[in-house]
Formats: structure tokens, C-alpha cells, sequence
């Protein structure tokens, strides 16, 4: 954004460097819910029940600015809804109960999905939404905020819109190209392919100069020559200065271009780290394939009682163990809030 | 040919009539309702309705023409409000029930007759009769009193022959033709240039077919020339205004919500408002076109019922949703053309002189029946309606 200081500027320039990135990052406790040096996005207690599913149960969350943040998780790990609730799509159950988000300093516990996107957090969906009966001109053109034009009492007199209308139009022009969709300015939005819609949707999220970009599944049912180019244009954001959040299923993708990876399944949070070190950590490899993925239910020995009153106790024991560990953790952060 | 001329006589006098202008301009509010913003308003004409008893009620109290415009305007503003503000933040089929209901709720009350201090405003089912409301509005009239013909000169002037009569209808023909084939863009003509060449084909097509067909009414009197003018007056201002609005980028906000209101929330836009604005907008042409409708009559509640509504409809779809000429093609295609099978079927299936198989209601009744055939052919085979785009087809939401 335009207001930012030289001082933040700078930093954010610096932080096209991977080496910085690693540098900043290596400061941070890689365990779930650590502090982050220059959060944009923190996170209190959110859950949202659907019936008696929890399908999110978030304590505490923080995204760092300036850097690529992969939420990873398998099936059903409620990455969605979570992302629903932060940007105002959905209200979170424990809504006036400590629930509880801000963004770049502001509070949006309870902002309408319009007010966050004006606040400078945009997202896409997983099922992208073009505007089908519209040109890609024209969805490029709705993704600019504070139109004068949009406005009902100026509408109607065009010295009031006229010269913002042509600095949105370059802006598109210059998105457009930058994104490979600039001969298909013309053509309906809903004539074009699944990879180029997704394209479209993160062009026309870009057309806010959002400070938080927010990519639902952006590489899901893009060919790989296509992800290349996007994976591109990802960075570049980043590179700009743009924080990214992004949900994503392709580990590649993911130890490829995140800075840092977090990781949920269930509805919880269950780590947090660097991208090379997350992947080997137990909890989720556990959430991914399973605790007891290495045994080999073939084998008929491990029928016999004896192992699955071990196993049992084993499972008993874990559940013990994250009990405590949760309980740990809420006392913590009732301490630090405290203090 | 005295026959063909009588139908053709009958189906100008429609197409010039002050309520076909009114339906009009209640259909370019529905444009923007249901062509650009993609709410499903099955109420349009509760907004006539309203309309016109606020302007006929204010009027028989003794109020002044400008004020009571203004009290119609308002009481259409005020149920836009009421229906809007529960619907629009769910999803769109609730907007539809809820308008339709309305638009009944609307209807009895203006028919009921146990509320005696309401009874008296509104006459119940019998109506406000015009004679009580129209003389300000008649008074205003600057064009004297006598008949009028349009246009004068016409081709009784030249021969009765009926050789220049079908000539003339080949010459509209081939006009109207070119006309579609530059609007295609198939003649290699763009931007300025191709409206300048439109507007003057369609301004001699209409000077042409008045020619043909020469109107005569009283300057003044109901249904007179004076009634006519203003009420295609206001659907050339509402064309400009909605011409106006959608060329903007309120305009594509609109379509932006018809297309997918997630979508428009994730850009940051304020949704509910712009639907709001919309329905109010739309609604305050509604209202507009149920004055104009009821000046040459009367405001009989029955006669502003689900038929308008689903007239409007209609009217919409046949000329083309989300054009900006569509609402008034379509409003003349179809009353013109109901009035054109009644007046074929009086002609040549009502009469001694041909075929007497129908009586005079029957034709009515056979003119819906083709009415409603045509539009199912309509629907199979150019769903976008006249003007609509086909590309806009391919994609369906």
C-alpha cells in the first residue's frame, strides 16, 4: 500500500532475499501457535461446530508478514472453514466468547467479508468464481476498491469517474499482461479454462493491492506448466511485499515456494516450522498417514490380544498426552495474556 | 386489403397507447432488477399498484400533480425498503416469494372493504375512477384542443392503391433487415458511426410505417396525443438513465452481484447495498409506469395484479434481459403482436365474410394461446430473447 513507511519498505524489499527470510524465520519457535517477530494476522480462539463436529479449533494463530505461509493438512482438516472465518464468510461458534482476530493492528471480530476485503485481505476460492457473463475486462475492473463510479449519487456524471476509470483500466492492462490474459480481454470470463479462471481470480484479487493475498487451493486442476507460472507469480508477490496464505494439497508446491508451513488437521492446529523440517515432524506424519502407518495390519501376529490391548493403551496414552498438552498451552497463553 | 389495413390500424393504435408506453417503463425497471442485478422480483406490480393509488389517492385529497408524483414515488421507495431489507442478505428465491406474496397483500388490500376510512381511499375493487384524479394532469396539456393525424401526410395523400401500401411494408421490412445486419455488425461499421446509422434507419422506419398507418386522436382528451407523448417521453428518459446507470461502474456492479455475490464480497464490495439500490431503483420505474398506466384508465387493484407482473416478465424476456432496448421492444412486440392475432382472428375467424368458427371472446383467448406458443418457440430457440447476447448462453450459472 501507498501509506507504508520507507522504514517498513525497505524491510519488505529485504525480504525478497531467501537468506533473510531463513534468518527471520529461524528466530521463531517452530511448534503450533508461536509468536511471530512482525505478525499481520493473529488469531484467538476460534471455533466454529457444525452440529457436533468441530470442524475448526484454533487457539492461537500468527502469519508473519512479507512471507509465503502454507496451511497444509489432509481431508477434512477444516483449512477451508478456517479461512471462511477469518475473512468474514462464516461467524466462528465461539463468537463473543474469546473469539477473537485482527489484522494489520485492526480488529475484525465482527466485520462483514466486504469490510475485510477493504481492510486489505483478499481471497480466492478453491471453486473458483468468475463472473461468467462478464468480460475479463470487466472482472478485472470490479477488483479495484474505492471506485468513485460505484458510487449511486456519481454515477450518472462522468467527470467524477472518468480518470480513475482509465488508472483502474492500465492497472488491469498491466495485470492482465503480466498474467497471460491479455487477449482474452474480451471474451466472456466463463469461456475460459479451469487454470486460466484461476488465474483471473488472483489477477482480480491483485487489482486491490492487498496487503494479505489469500489463496484457496490455487494450484488444484492446473496442469503442471501452468503451476509453474503461477508458483511464479506467487513469489513475485511475496517478493513485492505481499503476505500470502495459502492452502495447498501438493507437498512440492508447498516445500517449494512456502517460507513457512502450517499445519492443521482435524480442526487444530498440530505444528508449525520451516518447510523442510515440518514434513518429518510426528505429528504430521500422524495426521497425514496415520500414527500407525509402519505397522502392517496383514500380519496376523499382531491380531492376538495382547498387541491390540497395547495398541490400545498406546492411542489411550496419546489422547492423554494432547489433553495435557492443550491444557499446558491454554495456561500458557492465559499467563502471557496476563502478564 | 381494407382488412389488412383495419389490423395494421388496430395494432398502431397500440403501439402508440399511453399503457403499452407505462408496461414499458415497468419493464426497464425489471430490467434492472432481474436483467442486471439478478433479483428474481415477482412483484412489479405491487410497485405499479402503489405507485398509482399514492399519485390517485394524493390527487382526489386535493393534493398538487408534482407532490402526489412524489407521494407514489415515495410509497414504492418505502415497500423496496420493506421488502429488501429482510430478503437480500438470503438467497435469491426468497426475494421472489416474498415479493410475490407482497404483490398479493398489496392487491387485496386495495380490494378489501371492511376498513371503512381505507375503503373510501381506494373504492375497493371498483377503484379510484380516472375522472377523479386525471383532469390535473390533462390540464397541463399545451396542445389545444382537435384531432391530430400522424402523419399527415400519409399515403392517402399519394394513391389508395394498395401497390404503394406493399411496397412501403417491403421498404420497413428491408429496413428493419439492414438494421439487424449493422447491429450484428456484419456491414463493418463500429462505435459512432453505427449508432449514428441506426438511430436514422429506425427514425425512418417509424416515420415510414406512420405513413403506412396514420394515427388520428384527439390532441388532448384521454388517450389522447398528449397522454401518448409524455409516456413515451418518460421511456426515452428512463432508457437514457438506465443507459446511464449500467455504462458505469455502479452498472457493472450489478452484474458483478447477478454473477456471483461471494465473489463481489471477497472484492470488498458492499452487496447488500448495491442490491438495495437496485430493487429501489427499479421499483421507483415501477411505480412510474403504474401512474401512467392507470392516467387513461382507472386504478382498479385487479387490474394491476400478477397479469402485469407476469406480462412484464414477458415483455423482458422477449425482447432480451440485460439490454437496454429490450424492455421496450419486447413490451411493443407483445401487446402489439396480442393485438395483432385478436385483430386477425376478428378479421378472418369471427366474421361472415370469411370463417365464423370463434366468437369475440374466444379470439382474445386464442390470441393468449399463440402468444404463449410463440414464446415456448421463443425459449427453444433463441433463449436470450431478441437482443440478448448468445454468448452469454454458453455459460450457465
Amino acid at each position: 500500500m501507498s501509506e507504508t513507511t520507507p522504514t517498513t519498505k525497505s524491510r519488505i524489499g529485504a525480504l525478497a532475499d531467501p537468506a533473510v527470510r531463513r534468518d527471520l524465520m529461524s528466530k521463531v519457535a517452530p511448534e503450533p501457535g508461536s509468536g511471530k517477530p512482525d505478525a499481520i494476522l493473529k488469531v484467538d480462539n476460534i471455533t466454529r461446530q457444525f452440529g457436533g463436529i468441530t470442524a475448526v479449533d484454533v487457539e492461537h494463530l500468527e502469519v508473519q508478514r512479507g512471507i509465503i505461509t502454507a496451511l497444509i493438512g489432509p481431508n477434512g482438516a477444516g483449512k477451508t472453514t478456517f479461512f471462511n472465518l477469518i475473512t468474514g464468510f462464516d461467524r466462528p461458534t465461539s463468537a463473543g466468547q474469546g473469539a477473537h482476530w485482527s489484522f494489520d493492528g485492526a480488529t475484525l471480530d465482527k466485520t462483514s467479508a466486504s469490510r475485510v476485503a477493504r481492510s486489505g485481505m483478499v481471497r480466492t476460492f478453491q471453486l473458483t468464481k468468475a463472473l461468467s457473463r462478464m468480460t475479463v475486462m470487466d472482472n478485472m475492473m470490479l477488483g479495484a476498491q474505492g471506485q468513485a463510479g460505484e458510487n449511486l449519487a456519481k454515477c450518472l456524471f462522468r467527470p467524477f469517474w472518468t480518470a480513475q476509470e482509465k488508472d483502474v483500466e492500465q492497472k488491469a492492462l498491466g495485470l492482465l499482461e503480466r498474467f497471460k490474459l491479455l487477449e482474452k480481454r474480451t471474451d466472456y470470463a466463463g469461456s475460459l479454462s479451469g487454470g486460466q479462471r484461476k488465474l483471473l481470480e488472483m489477477a482480480r484479487a491483485l487489482m486491490s493491492d492487498p496487503k494479505m493475498i489469500m489463496l484457496d487451493e490455487p494450484m488444484a486442476g492446473v496442469n503442471p506448466a501452468l503451476t509453474q507460472s503461477l508458483l511464479g507469480h506467487i513469489q513475485s508477490l511475496r517478493d513485492e511485499g505481499t503476505t500470502v496464505l495459502f492452502v495447498e494439497h501438493d507437498m512440492h508446491v508447498v516445500r517449494h515456494i512456502s517460507d513457512w508451513v502450517v499445519v492443521m488437521a482435524e480442526g487444530r492446529l498440530v505444528a508449525e516450522g520451516p518447510a523442510d523440517t515440518v514434513m518429518s515432524n510426528q505429528a504430521v506424519i500422524d495426521a497425514y498417514l496415520g500414527a500407525h502407518h509402519d505397522t502392517d495390519l496383514g500380519d496376523d501376529a499382531l491380531l492376538s490380544d495382547e498387541t491390540l490391548e497395547q495398541l490400545e493403551k498406546e492411542v489411550a496414552e496419546e489422547d492423554a498426552h494432547r489433553e495435557e498438552e492443550r491444557h499446558a498451552d491454554g495456561a500458557a497463553h492465559g499467563e502471557e495474556e496476563r502478564a | 386489403m381494407d382488412d389488412i389495413q383495419g389490423i395494421l390500424q388496430a395494432m398502431m393504435r397500440v403501439a402508440v397507447d399511453p399503457t403499452t408506453a407505462a408496461v414499458a417503463i415497468a419493464v426497464i425497471g425489471l430490467n434492472i432488477h432481474f436483467g442486471y442485478t439478478g433479483l428474481l422480483n415477482i412483484g412489479q406490480s405491487a410497485f405499479m399498484l402503489l405507485g398509482a393509488y399514492g399519485f390517485a389517492i394524493s390527487i382526489t385529497q386535493g393534493w398538487p400533480l408534482l407532490i402526489a408524483i412524489l407521494v407514489g414515488l415515495l410509497i414504492a421507495f418505502v415497500f423496496a425498503l420493506v421488502l429488501g431489507v429482510p430478503t437480500l442478505k438470503l438467497r435469491g428465491d426468497y426475494l421472489a416469494i416474498v415479493t410475490i406474496s407482497a404483490a398479493e397483500i398489496v392487491r387485496y388490500v386495495g380490494r378489501s372493504v371492511g376498513y371503512e376510512r381505507l375503503f373510501n381511499l381506494t373504492g375497493g375493487a371498483q377503484g379510484i375512477p380516472g375522472s377523479d384524479y386525471r383532469d390535473p394532469f390533462t390540464n397541463l396539456s399545451f396542445f389545444g384542443n382537435g384531432n391530430t393525424t400522424l402523419l399527415p401526410f400519409n399515403y392517402l395523400d399519394v394513391t389508395e392503391s394498395p401497390i404503394l401500401r406493399i411496397a412501403g411494408w417491403a421498404i420497413v421490412v428491408g429496413l428493419i433487415w439492414t438494421a439487424v445486419r449493422i447491429g450484428r455488425g456484419k456491414m463493418g461499421m463500429d462505435g459512432i458511426a453505427r449508432s449514428v446509422v441506426l438511430s436514422v434507419l429506425g427514425l425512418v422506419t417509424v416515420l415510414l410505417v406512420f405513413f403506412l398507418t396514420p394515427v388520428n386522436q384527439r390532441n388532448t382528451g384521454v388517450n389522447g396525443w398528449w397522454f401518448t407523448v409524455v409516456a413515451w417521453l418518460i421511456v426515452a428518459i428512463g432508457l437514457l438513465l438506465v443507459l446511464g446507470l449500467t455504462r458505469s461502474p455502479w452498472g457493472r456492479a450489478l452484474k458483478g452481484v447477478r454473477e456471483d455475490e461471494d465473489a463481489m464480497r471477497s472484492l470488498g464490495k458492499n452487496v447488500f447495498a448495491i442490491k438495495m439500490q437496485a430493487l429501489v431503483i427499479g421499483g421507483l420505474f415501477g411505480a412510474i409506469g403504474g401512474m401512467m398506466y392507470v392516467l387513461p384508465g382507472s386504478v382498479q387493484p385487479d387490474a394491476l395484479g400478477r397479469n402485469i407482473t407476469f406480462f412484464c416478465y414477458t415483455a423482458l424476456l422477449l425482447g432480451g434481459a440485460a439490454t437496454i432496448w429490450g424492455p421496450v421492444l419486447g413490451s411493443l412486440i407483445f401487446f402489439v403482436g396480442r393485438i395483432g392475432i385478436i385483430a386477425i382472428a376478428n378479421t378472418y375467424l369471427s366474421s361472415d365474410k370469411y370463417l365464423n368458427i370463434m366468437n369475440g371472446q374466444q379470439t382474445a383467448q386464442f390470441a393468449f394461446i399463440v402468444v404463449g406458443v410463440s414464446l415456448m418457440l421463443l425459449v427453444i430457440f433463441r433463449p436470450q430473447g431478441i437482443l440478448g447476447d448468445k454468448r452469454e448462453l454458453r455459460f450457465n450459472v
